[in-house]
């Protein structure tokens, strides 16, 4: 079958064959809360903000990771799928430390746009305040890891796409933590092109450009889908309307 | 007239386990060597052998004597040369475990039939036992289709903890289409109060091996790998032992026994991850790269190493295959009761009279293991309750110990069978402590990758203190329980979704404690 139809919040949708829940989802012109996945790189489900209940299925799916499958009937959004996402943001702002007022990101930060869009207006977990180590090395990027989500779309561009694979994430547990080389400092790293890829997809202020300020962070968290357009299909295609929401408007 | 039979020569054996060697085994049977030189006379032969099942009592020694069999637990050095001499004497008693308690009388060995019995050091007393003559006629005289029908008619389900089960996992591997296949053994077994794998790996290597071998012949794989858990340096020493040993006698590496049927079979130690023991990450690690699990679909089955078809089974399981393609799946099916087939090994510990490793039919009563043959509380008080299935599972308070021990029932009353590990729970144990114990053991082993696991379960356990220390409210229990159902609803993998049963179940038979705790709070 080359063809999937399947029902997202009661919306008729068709897809390719192949195609993701997230994929399925869009197509019915609903728009998918998410901080991990960036299309154009491997989903790897980690932020469980795309979470659909799928009739039929025990607990919730993430959809950037699950496929969608002939005849499946999706809903994107109920009161227990709102208080997981909000849970979960809430559990994002208390791991780290994100200040948005001193921060870079302010104003083009996923996660602060994700924190209005589920209506958080105040975290209810403590703040844990993890100590945690800032590496401006590098000459034209500054890794800040106390405002890192962890969301691994900077060690997946930097090895998928640039092809580099300066990133990786390192512990375990409330432990993990962005290392670039052999947790060495950036600048050190021989195999970083300084593309600023990474830099480009962060969804906070964690990668940024040394110059800029929160008025000139313009992320263009678009490139990976692009770039793998451009090389597999071989053609260059302005940002799509779903990324594009969570930025500066 | 017949002469009368040769009186049955006696024989020691002492359990050189990592239970019986931390209590001193090793000490107890060099002094029996020493002594046995200064014995004019025959003395009996001293075998190293695997688990004797009591733990608790150990170091165990097992005399088997033309007047039975006696079993010895804790025997002190200075008792050695009496007990060589004088195997009779009444000096002797206060060591004496009695064999013909339930403990050792309700067991129904399968998987350990021969963990006791047999060095596991030594292939010729494998050989001698049997292991890999079932090996040999699976080879020679089944197809591969009918090894698996015996072990789809076993009704045989993962002893990981899972409970899927094994013979239709071994189908989905083996119908994959043509090409290569894997087996992997995990053998990464982690649960905090669980050592069934480890009694099995250090006992009785060599089935494993024969199991696994068994496996990769039926779902046509010709490589695989064990993966072993680093905090487990005798299994590993053992089972490397054993490997070379059976690839030095034929049973490993090219045309075994003759056959078509080849098996490359490589150990791999862990490196310190519990997440490791879930199925993807495993994988992931024996690939070389981060132990992280990752979605499921696609399944190992269809896409495991090199992203080929690769069976994954646990050694309780792999280590029960001989015996049912011995005796046949229907054999193995008439133990047990209902959807839980077959005898299952426990891991007693806690607060019990008797510790140590126990196998039973599927379908006893919790309380024919844990108070019969167990022998209940150290100090006689009623227990409290039994956790299983670890970090992963929850508490069954006593009042519901008549429940049968199945992957149903446990499942029921919101804990679960899990890999074995039973641990009992006495009067003195708080019930919001013993869930902050497996929440913090969740919060260090949590990979990181997903965050409700990585952040929610920090959260938790700072929940928890909070009810202990007496500084939890009005509503904190509320928000703990949202929290735990949010985690076990949206984490990525088994581990996270499991995370928070200890706290769910705990709540659910022992509120009364949470919400003392809470009461207790000043205003």
């Amino acid at each position: 079958m080359s063809v999937l139809t399947l029902t997202v919040d009661g919306q008729p949708v068709a897809v390719p064959a192949g195609a993701s829940l997230l994929q399925a989802v869009e197509a019915a012109g609903i728009s998918l809360p998410r901080l991990c996945h960036l299309d154009g790189l491997t989903p790897v489900g980690a932020c469980r903000l795309c979470l659909v209940a799928v009739e039929g299925s025990p607990r919730p799916l993430p959809a950037c990771v699950n496929a969608a499958a002939e005849g499946q009937v999706v809903r994107t959004d109920s009161e227990e799928l709102r208080r997981f996402r909000r849970l979960a943001v809430e559990l994002f702002f208390a791991e780290g430390n994100h200040v948005c007022a001193i921060c870079v990101a302010n104003g083009s930060c996923e996660l602060q746009a994700m924190a209005v869009a589920v209506g958080m207006d105040h975290c209810r977990f403590p703040y844990q305040y993890p100590h945690r180590r800032v590496d401006a090395s590098h000459p034209q990027f500054t890794l800040d890891r106390n405002r890192c989500i962890l969301c691994s779309r900077c060690v997946r561009v930097c090895q998928e796409i640039e092809g580099a694979h300066v990133w990786d994430i390192a512990s375990r547990g409330s432990d993990c933590q962005l290392i670039a080389g052999m947790d060495q400092p950036w600048a050190e790293v021989d195999s970083c092109t300084s593309c600023g890829k990474c830099v480009e997809v962060c969804p906070t202020g964690a990668l940024f450009h040394k110059d800029d300020g929160s008025a000139e962070r313009q992320p263009r968290r678009d490139l990976p889908r692009q770039l793998r357009e451009a090389r597999e299909l071989g053609r260059w295609t302005p940002p799509s309307p779903h990324r594009s929401g969570h930025g500066p408007s | 007239m017949t002469p009368s039979p040769p009186r049955p020569p006696r024989e020691l054996r002492i359990c050189t386990a990592s239970g019986c060697l931390q209590a001193g085994s090793g000490a107890l049977q060099a002094s029996l060597e020493r002594a046995a030189t200064g014995i004019d006379g025959p003395v009996p032969p001293l075998r190293r052998v695997g688990c004797l099942r009591l733990c608790g009592r150990g170091p165990l020694l097992a005399d088997d004597g033309p007047r039975g069999r006696q079993l010895y637990g804790g025997l002190p050095e200075e008792a050695a040369a009496l007990l060589l001499e004088q195997p009779e004497a009444p000096a002797l008693e206060a060591w004496r475990v009695p064999l013909q308690q339930p403990f050792f009388q309700l067991q129904h060995p399968v998987v350990l039939e021969h963990c006791g019995r047999v060095d596991p050091e030594s292939i010729d007393e494998a050989l001698a036992a049997g292991t890999y003559a079932t090996l040999r006629q699976c080879l020679t005289a089944l197809t591969p289709g009918q090894v698996r029908e015996q072990v789809r008619r076993s009704g045989l389900r993962g002893r990981g903890g899972a409970g899927y089960p094994t013979g239709l996992k071994w189908d989905t591997v083996a119908l994959q289409p043509p090409g290569r296949r894997w087996v992997v053994c995990n053998a990464d077994e982690g649960d905090p109060g669980a050592f069934m794998d480890r009694t099995v790996l250090e006992s009785d290597p060599h089935r494993l091996i024969e199991g696994l071998a068994i496996a990769a012949f039926a779902v046509g794989a010709d490589r695989g790998f064990v993966y072993v858990r680093a905090e487990y340096p005798l299994a590993i020493a053992r089972l490397r032992l054993a490997l070379t040993a059976a690839r030095q006698h034929g049973w490993l590496g090219p045309a075994i026994a003759g056959s078509r049927f080849s098996l490359d079979l490589q150990l791999r130690v862990g490196a310190g991850a519990y997440v490791c023991g879930e199925e993807t990450a495993l994988l992931a690690s024996i690939s070389g790269r981060r132990g992280t699990p990752r979605p499921r679909p696609p399944y190992p089955a269809q896409h495991g190493l090199q992203g080929e078809p690769t069976l994954i089974n646990n050694v309780e399981t792999l280590a029960a295959i001989p015996a049912i393609l011995r005796q046949g799946g229907d054999w193995y099916a008439s133990i047990g009761s209902g959807e839980s087939r077959g005898t299952k090994v426990f891991s007693l510990s806690g607060d019990v009279r008797h510790t140590g490793v126990v196998e039973v039919p599927l379908g006893v009563s919790l309380r024919q293991v844990v108070e019969t043959m167990g022998g209940g509380s150290r100090d006689g008080r009623p227990i409290k309750a039994v956790q299983t299935g670890g970090p992963s599972g929850g508490c069954i308070p006593a009042a519901l110990l008549d429940t049968p021990v199945d992957y149903g029932s446990l499942r029921e009353l919101g804990s679960m069978l899990g890999s074995g590990g039973m641990v009992v729970i006495g009067q003195d144990t708080p019930m919001p402590a013993l869930a902050h114990h497996f929440i913090r053991f969740s919060v260090q082993e949590s990979c990181g990758k997903c965050l409700p696991c990585r952040a929610g379960t920090v959260q938790l356990q700072q929940m928890l203190e909070r009810i202990l220390q007496g500084e939890a409210g009005a509503g904190d229990l509320e928000r703990l329980e949202e929290l735990c159902r949010m985690v076990a609803a949206t984490s990525l993998c088994g581990l996270g979704q499991a995370a928070p049963s200890p706290v769910l179940s705990s709540l659910r038979w022992f509120r009364h404690e949470y919400e003392a705790a809470c009461a207790a709070t000043p205003p």
